[in-house]
């Protein structure tokens, strides 16, 4: 496979890339690479070219026009955005999460958060003492060979655990 | 204590060994983790960045994992400690560049280190010797959740950890292996291992030198997408395809002691030769060298020589260790000299690589 940008040699340096908030991927040589700042082994260079490319239309796209949009918490526009490649604090995701949503889409497997949770978010007392109690009727359902409740109950407590706030509408004990 | 006194000597550092070494070098997972109230370290106005990291790195040193540990400020470490870090793949050339309002800490052996303030709030890795993914990940998921007591993370239900680049989102998890893997080059296999690699989301780069041309025929392989997979899918995908890679590695060995032994004797023999006999070698001619008596060894040419010689060397003839032996700070020609003097010094009692005796069967390549 040849170098994208030179067309001469062997290319050596594969990425990915997120253009116009298409995945593209980039095959270029070692020279191009180091010459394009590709080449940082600690894999930032990437970051700043994803959102130096696709992202930052895309936030653009996503404001009224004539207005720049800013995060209230930090100060941080659109601008910064494009200039950094990166967010200001935590709180801009509110603030650009629209703009965010397409590249994440290209970028990411999927667009829900699918790890692990603080477990003080994960699992509030609430949500233990509910887990505890379904634990209990499972029990229940097992001793006296109800297997169809016992599954039922067991897809529950799975849910739950997944996804703790499943427990605000879930519903009565 | 200051830093030189805290690292585990080299010699000590290349003999440990873990599952699957001969080709899978390390294992390393790192998390990315921001807290509430604060800009990120790359936004922050700079007394705020230094408020944070008093903050942060109180709650690191206080957790048990870190007992006995090291914590410094960036800006008390001189640029050749920070070199060492970097050469010792503890911190990344980016937190090498901070100073003020940054900090680093490292449990007593070295296997978890936390960056205060690179690009987010927190980076944390476990880096393991072979093929240990998943207790990379369950040693770093430990000190993970013993922060999370302490400490306020910013966390989205739909989005996950959030992060300072987008590309961390979610899990902020990067798994990577470090893998050796001098026959896929000498073989030319490599690129295409490399693309059917890409395809499946995952990157991998050269190790050493300016990032991406591979010396030392070292790769690091690890996942790019971070947000809608658990960290466990995460970390088996990768452990799949390292396994896969290492399957390759060995048949390319095999394939190419079968076919071309000439090639692969003529290239150990040379290396050997100009290590053990030259007066001037650089740290890139170094590395690719020692990857090809890591590869002598592998394949019996050297007996009774241990891979930890090889691995201390590797980690000896790296600019800022070779410095650091040396008081007097040295020209990039001075170091060539002195690495030479030491690689022969090192390689004085090692025989010339002698041709193993049978050469093992295509079908069955060496595992041992
Ligand atoms: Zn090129
Ligand atoms: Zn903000």
């Amino acid at each position: 496979m040849l170098c994208m940008i030179c067309q001469k040699n062997e290319a050596t340096v594969h990425l990915t890339d997120v253009k116009d908030g298409k995945l593209k991927k980039v095959d270029v040589c070692a020279s191009c690479a180091k010459a394009k700042g590709l080449d940082d082994p600690t894999g930032f260079a990437l970051a700043d070219l994803l959102m130096g490319l696709g992202a930052s239309e895309e936030v653009a796209a996503s404001a009224p026009e004539g207005e720049e949009l800013a995060c209230p918490a930090c100060g941080f526009t659109q601008a910064d955005f494009k200039k950094a490649g990166r967010l200001g604090c935590p709180e801009c995701y509110q603030t650009f999460g629209e703009g965010l949503a397409g590249v994440l889409k290209t970028m990411h497997k999927g667009t829900r958060h699918m790890g692990k949770v603080p477990r003080g978010l994960k699992l509030g007392r609430e949500v233990q003492e509910r887990i505890q109690t379904m634990q209990r009727r499972l029990d229940e359902a097992i001793a006296v060979e109800n297997y169809e409740e016992a599954a039922r109950l067991r897809d529950q407590i799975k849910a739950l655990k997944e996804d703790p706030s499943t427990v605000v509408t879930g519903g009565t004990p | 204590m200051n830093l030189h006194e805290f690292l585990t000597p080299p010699t000590e550092l290349a003999q440990r060994s873990g599952p699957g070494d001969k080709i899978v070098m390390s294992s390393r997972v790192r998390l990315a983790r921001n807290i509430v109230g604060f800009s990120f370290p790359g936004w922050a106005k700079k007394a705020d960045r230094q408020r944070a990291c008093e903050k942060l790195r109180a709650a690191v040193e206080g957790v048990p994992a870190m007992k006995d540990g090291f914590a410094e400020s960036l800006e008390a470490l001189t640029a050749l400690d920070k070199q060492v870090l970097v050469e010792r793949h503890l911190i990344s050339r980016e937190h090498a560049a901070k100073g003020a309002g940054s900090a680093l800490i490292l449990s007593r052996d070295e296997s978890l280190c936390v960056m205060v303030n690179e690009e987010d709030h927190l980076r944390m890795q476990a880096l393991l010797p072979g093929l240990q993914l998943r207790e990379a990940w369950l040693t770093i998921d430990r000190l993970d959740s013993d922060l999370e007591q302490v400490l306020d993370y910013a966390f989205s239900r739909d989005l996950g950890y959030l992060t300072a680049c987008p590309t961390n989102l979610g899990t902020g998890i990067r798994v990577s292996a470090m893998l050796h893997l001098p026959a896929l080059v000498l073989d030319e296999q490599i690129t295409q291992i490399i693309q059917a690699v890409n395809k499946l989301g995952l990157a991998v780069r050269g190790l050493y030198g300016e990032g991406t041309e591979a010396l030392g025929n070292v790769f690091q392989v690890s996942n790019q997408m971070t947000l809608g997979e658990s960290e466990a899918e995460i970390v088996e995908r990768l452990n799949k395809v390292v396994a896969q890679i290492i399957e390759h590695e060995e048949n390319a060995r095999g394939r190419l002691l079968e076919k071309r032994p000439k090639v692969v004797f003529n290239h150990i023999g040379r290396a050997y030769g100009i290590l053990a006999n030259a007066h001037s070698v650089s740290s890139k001619e170094a590395i690719n060298l020692l990857s090809l008596l890591r590869l002598g060894l592998d394949l019996g040419t050297l007996p009774g020589v241990s891979r930890m010689l090889v691995d201390e060397l590797s980690m000896l003839t790296q600019p800022a260790h070779l410095q650091l032996r040396h008081s007097e700070k040295l020209s990039a020609e001075e170091r060539d000299i002195l690495r030479a003097d030491m690689l022969r010094e090192a390689l004085r009692s090692v025989h010339r690589p002698v041709v193993p005796p049978a050469p093992p069967a295509l079908d069955k390549p060496p595992t041992a």
